[in-house]
C-alpha cells in the first residue's frame, strides 16, 4: 500500500501547519456507505419503535412494541399450551389428581418445576428439609399436619402460622418455661426421651416425668406420644425430631416452644401450580391415601 | 465551501473548540434525560408505595452497607422466565423511595425485589447465620454477626430528614415519631396503630427471634417488606409504560 502512495505524488488537503501538510486519504467508500446507512436505519427505527419525546409521551412507534406486552403475550402463549390439562387439573377432586395416570404425570412434572423454584429453599432441593433445624423431611412417613394429597393441598395453600392467612394452620406449644419449673422439664424432657425408646439422661428423673407429661403434654402429643395431626403436634414416640431429639434442644424446646412458619402460597402460585406441587409431594414417598 | 473555511476558525482556536464541544454535549445530555422527568410514561405512580419505616430504612442501610448489591439484584425484568420465578415484573414506582436504588446489575444470588413474605422469620435467621445449613448449594457468606450487633435509633431522625431532602416525603410527625416507631416495629406487643398509620403495610413483630434491637432484626424487617406495598391483584398495566 504505502508503495503505491509513493509512485504518484500523494494528494493533500492543502492544510498547512509550520509546513507539515496533511494527506487527503479519505475513508473506504465501503465503510462510507455502511455508514451512511446505519444514519438511515436509525432513523427507520425510531419511527417503528418508541423513541422521540413529545410533550407529554414518547412517540409510541409504527410496530407498537411494548416490553410490558412482549411479556404478557409469551406467558400467555405458554399457559394456552397447557391450558386444557390445567383446567383439568384445577377443577378435579384431589383424589383424582393422585388417580388418573396422565393428570397425575403432568402434575408431578409440573410441581417438581414449583417445588424447586418456591420450596426447595427451606425443604431442601431434594426434599429431605435441614434435620433438627425445623425444616420438615417430606420424604418420610412422618406427617405433621397429614400426609394425604387434600392435607397436603390445604398446608401449601395456606401455609403455617402465619398472619397473610386467616386460614394458616395454628397451633402454639405454650412456654412451659413459664409453667413447670426447671426440674419439672427436666424431668419431662428425660420421660420424652424414653417415649421413643432412647435412654435418658437419669432414669428416676424420667419416671417422675411420666405424671408431668399425662398432665401438661399428652393433650396434644398424645398419651403414648403419638402426636396429632389436628393440631400439628409432632408424635414422640418414634426417632423422627423436628429440631433435634437431644436432651439439651429437648430443654430448649419445652422451656422455650417452637414456632415454625410456613407462608401461604396461594398468595403467589395458581390453584393448579398448588395441585401440581401437592401431588409431587405426595408422591416423594410418604403420601398417604385419601380418607374417605 | 464558505462554512468549511469558517470551520477552520473553530479547528484552530482551542478555546473556541472547547466552548462549541460543550454547548454540542450539553444539548445533547437534555434532550436525552430531560424528557424522561416529564413524559407521563416514565414516571408511572402506582398506589401502596410509602416510604420506608425508620425500621426498614435502617435495614436497608445494613444492605447497602454489607454490599448485597453486589450479588442481589432488585429488578424483575419483564421476561417470562424471570416474571415465573420471582413474581410481577417489577415498577419503576417500587423504587420511587430508594436512594440509591438497588436494582443491582449481577445476580450471584437471586432477585430479592419481591423476597418479602416468601420466607419465614427463621428462614432468615438460620440464613444469615450460616446460609449453606439451608440452602447447601449456596455460595453466600455468612452474617452471623447481623444478630450479634445490637442497635439503637440514636440516629434514625437524621437518616428520616437525609432522605427527606432528597424528596422523600418524610412529613415532620414520622420523623418525631421516628425513635418510637423504630423501638414498636421489633416489639409485637407494643401498640402499633400510630406506626400502621403512618407506614401502612408495615410488619411488626421481633423479627430475630432474640431478645433486643439487632442488625439482623432492622435486616429482615426489610427483606420482608420487599416488593409487598403493591397490591398487584388490583393493578392494571399500561401497555406503553
Amino acid at each position: 500500500m504505502s508503495d503505491k502512495q509513493h509512485k504518484q505524488e500523494p494528494e493533500t488537503t492543502g492544510h498547512e501547519w509550520d509546513g507539515i501538510q496533511e494527506y487527503n486519504n479519505p475513508l473506504p467508500r465501503w465503510w462510507l456507505w455502511i455508514f451512511y446507512a446505519t444514519i438511515v436505519w436509525a432513523v427507520g427505527y425510531t419511527i417503528a419503535y418508541p423513541a422521540w419525546p413529545g410533550l407529554k409521551e414518547a412517540t409510541p412507534g409504527l410496530l407498537g412494541y411494548s416490553s410490558r406486552a412482549e411479556v404478557e403475550k409469551e406467558i400467555a402463549a405458554a399457559e394456552a399450551g397447557n391450558a386444557e390439562i390445567n383446567a383439568r387439573l384445577a377443577s378435579v377432586e384431589l383424589t383424582e389428581v393422585v388417580e388418573d395416570p396422565e393428570l397425575n404425570s403432568y402434575a408431578t412434572q409440573a410441581g417438581g418445576a414449583v417445588f424447586r423454584t418456591w420450596c426447595a429453599q427451606c425443604h431442601g432441593s431434594g426434599a429431605a428439609g435441614v434435620q433438627a433445624a425445623g425444616y420438615p423431611n417430606l420424604l418420610d412417613d412422618a406427617w405433621l399436619w397429614g400426609g394425604t394429597i387434600e392435607d397436603i393441598h390445604t398446608t401449601i395453600a395456606h401455609g403455617i402460622r402465619n398472619e397473610d392467612d386467616p386460614a394458616a394452620r395454628w397451633s402454639q406449644m405454650p412456654v412451659f418455661g413459664d409453667i413447670l419449673s426447671e426440674e419439672e422439664i427436666v424431668q419431662v424432657v428425660n420421660y420424652v426421651m424414653t417415649m421413643s425408646g432412647g435412654t435418658p439422661q437419669d432414669a428416676a428423673a424420667a419416671e417422675a416425668g411420666a405424671e408431668i407429661y399425662e398432665i401438661q403434654c399428652a393433650a396434644c402429643h398424645g398419651a403414648e406420644g403419638g402426636g396429632d395431626r389436628f393440631q400439628g403436634a409432632p408424635a414422640l414416640n418414634d426417632a423422627i425430631w423436628l429440631y433435634g431429639g437431644d436432651y439439651d434442644t429437648l430443654i430448649e424446646t419445652v422451656t422455650y416452644s417452637r414456632f415454625g412458619v410456613m407462608p401461604p402460597w396461594q398468595n403467589r402460585l395458581e390453584e393448579h401450580e398448588i395441585r401440581a406441587v401437592a401431588a409431587y409431594v405426595h408422591q416423594l414417598g410418604g403420601g398417604e391415601a385419601s380418607r374417605d | 465551501m464558505a462554512i468549511l473555511d469558517k470551520h477552520k476558525i473553530i479547528e484552530t482556536n482551542a478555546t473556541l473548540l472547547l466552548i462549541f464541544s460543550f454547548l454540542v454535549v450539553t444539548v445533547g445530555g437534555l434532550v436525552q434525560i430531560v424528557p424522561l422527568f416529564y413524559l407521563e410514561n416514565t414516571i408511572e405512580e402506582v398506589e401502596g408505595m410509602r416510604p420506608y419505616s425508620p425500621l426498614e430504612l435502617t435495614g436497608r442501610d445494613i444492605y447497602v452497607r454489607e454490599g448485597c448489591y453486589v450479588c442481589h439484584s432488585q429488578m424483575i425484568r419483564p421476561m417470562r422466565d424471570e416474571v415465573e420465578r420471582y413474581g410481577h415484573y417489577s415498577l419503576a414506582a417500587e423504587s420511587m423511595y430508594d436512594h440509591p436504588f438497588q436494582w443491582g446489575s449481577k445476580r450471584t444470588g437471586p432477585d430479592l425485589a419481591r423476597v418479602g413474605g416468601r420466607y419465614s422469620d427463621a428462614w432468615h435467621v438460620d440464613h444469615f447465620r450460616d446460609p449453606q445449613s439451608v440452602v447447601p448449594e449456596s455460595v453466600m457468606p455468612k452474617y452471623d454477626y447481623l444478630e450479634r450487633t445490637m442497635i439503637t435509633p440514636e440516629h434514625i431522625e437524621d437518616l428520616l430528614r437525609t432522605h427527606r431532602t432528597v424528596g422523600v416525603p418524610y412529613t415532620d410527625e414520622m420523623i418525631e415519631n421516628a425513635a418510637a416507631d423504630f423501638r414498636a416495629q421489633t416489639d409485637p406487643n407494643a401498640d402499633h396503630e400510630g406506626l400502621l398509620a403512618r407506614y401502612p403495610k408495615a410488619q411488626a413483630r421481633n423479627f430475630d427471634g432474640q431478645p433486643g434491637i439487632s442488625e439482623a432484626d432492622a435486616l429482615i424487617a426489610y427483606m420482608q417488606m420487599l416488593g409487598t406495598l403493591v397490591d398487584f391483584s388490583t393493578f392494571e398495566p399500561v401497555d406503553s409504560r
